[in-house]
């Protein structure tokens, strides 16, 4: 039994889509039920998800030339892998436009904390339950989130200089 | 002062090409290497090509003890008021090398976090470019540098990217023996 297949048995109302493409499997699940399922995989004997590998964020505004509309606007995405089973799984979660916000997973594994820093800065969404949410890579007066697709390509933010 | 007849002028202009000289040969280099061009800076330092064949040869890591002030690597905005600091923290006479295209005008980069080249923020004597310039490339740009320095040239511009034109910064000008003695003079 694989590892999508334990999550999808175990929670099959939280899973919204999952596919397996040679041996990488991918499950899109609810927001609410990220902490738990997260949970289940790092916490669960034979699944042993020790290692959040990355956690990303993408932004679907303007997706395949606009002609394809996501019903979320971002998608955060973990990869998780299991030193001691090899085995790897990635979650995604959609995140609305309106309301940009996860459940923080930084209680579980720790390197969740910069990842999901980063994700907020260059992203803008909202990590509940992070204990130092601030920007990691930009500077605090930075206004906006560079890597969300309507900021502008040649907008430039200088602390010292003139703006180019 | 006036006149080549002068003693004094005579002295003075022997005594700045002595120095320049001096100084040409003597450069102490403050190497602020951010990104992958400081590893050609690092060959053009070693023993391959050998950069102290020009004098150039020390690194000093306080900028306060540098003459030349060597921006190896991309300059992003936020390392940008570390860079003046550096810069405003070296005393006269002082030169600055943009080294790779990415100091020089921003390379390849065009994007929220990355200077369009450090010349909008200190000015800039010699340009290197090159995605990493050669090492022949970076000792070509040193002597240049070495006749700058012989002569007491010294930039005092930045390049504003809204008009495309210089404009002056509030930095000292070149100094010479023949400038401090007026200088001196000029004192009540």
């Amino acid at each position: 039994m694989t590892p999508l297949e334990r999550i999808q048995e175990k929670f099959p109302g939280e899973i919204i889509a999952a596919d397996t493409f040679r041996g990488d499997e991918t499950a899109v699940i609810r927001p609410a039920a990220l902490k738990t399922i997260a949970g289940f995989l790092k916490l669960t004997p034979g699944l042993d998800f020790n290692f959040l590998m990355d956690l990303t964020a993408v932004d679907y505004l303007f997706y395949a030339g606009g002609r394809i509309r996501k019903e979320s606007r971002f998608e955060v995405v973990y990869h998780f892998f299991s030193l001691k089973n090899n085995h790897r799984i990635r979650l995604k979660v959609p995140v609305d436009e309106k309301t940009p916000e996860v459940d923080s997973l930084s209680g579980l594994w720790a390197s969740a904390d910069w990842f999901e820093r980063e994700v907020w800065d260059m992203f803008g969404i909202r990590f509940a339950g992070h204990p130092n949410l601030k920007r990691i890579l930009m500077y605090e007066e930075f206004q906006g989130h560079a890597l969300r697709k309507d900021y502008p390509v040649n907008k430039r933010q200088p602390l010292i200089g003139p703006a180019n | 002062m006036s006149g080549i007849s002068s003693p004094a002028n005579f002295f003075t202009s022997k005594l700045n090409d002595a120095l320049g000289w001096a100084r040409k040969f003597s450069i102490f280099q403050y190497p602020f290497v951010t990104a992958c061009c400081g590893m050609e800076y690092m060959s053009t330092n070693c023993a391959h090509y050998d950069q102290d064949r020009f004098g150039a040869g020390f690194p000093r890591f306080s900028p306060r003890q540098s003459d030349v002030l060597f921006v190896v690597g991309t300059i992003s905005h936020k390392m940008a008021p570390v860079l003046k600091t550096v810069y405003d923290q070296m005393c006269e006479p002082k030169w600055v090398v943009a080294f790779g295209v990415c100091t020089c005008t921003g390379g390849f980069y065009d994007n929220y976090s990355t200077v369009m080249g450090i010349d909008t923020i200190i000015p800039v004597d010699i340009y290197i470019p090159g995605c990493p310039p050669r090492p022949e490339n970076v000792l070509d740009g040193l002597m240049k540098l070495q006749d700058k320095i012989q002569k007491g040239e010294q930039s005092r511009f930045l390049y504003d990217p809204r008009t495309k034109i210089g404009r002056p910064a509030e930095v000292q000008g070149p100094y010479t023996v023949e400038g401090h003695i007026n200088h001196l003079e000029s004192k009540p």
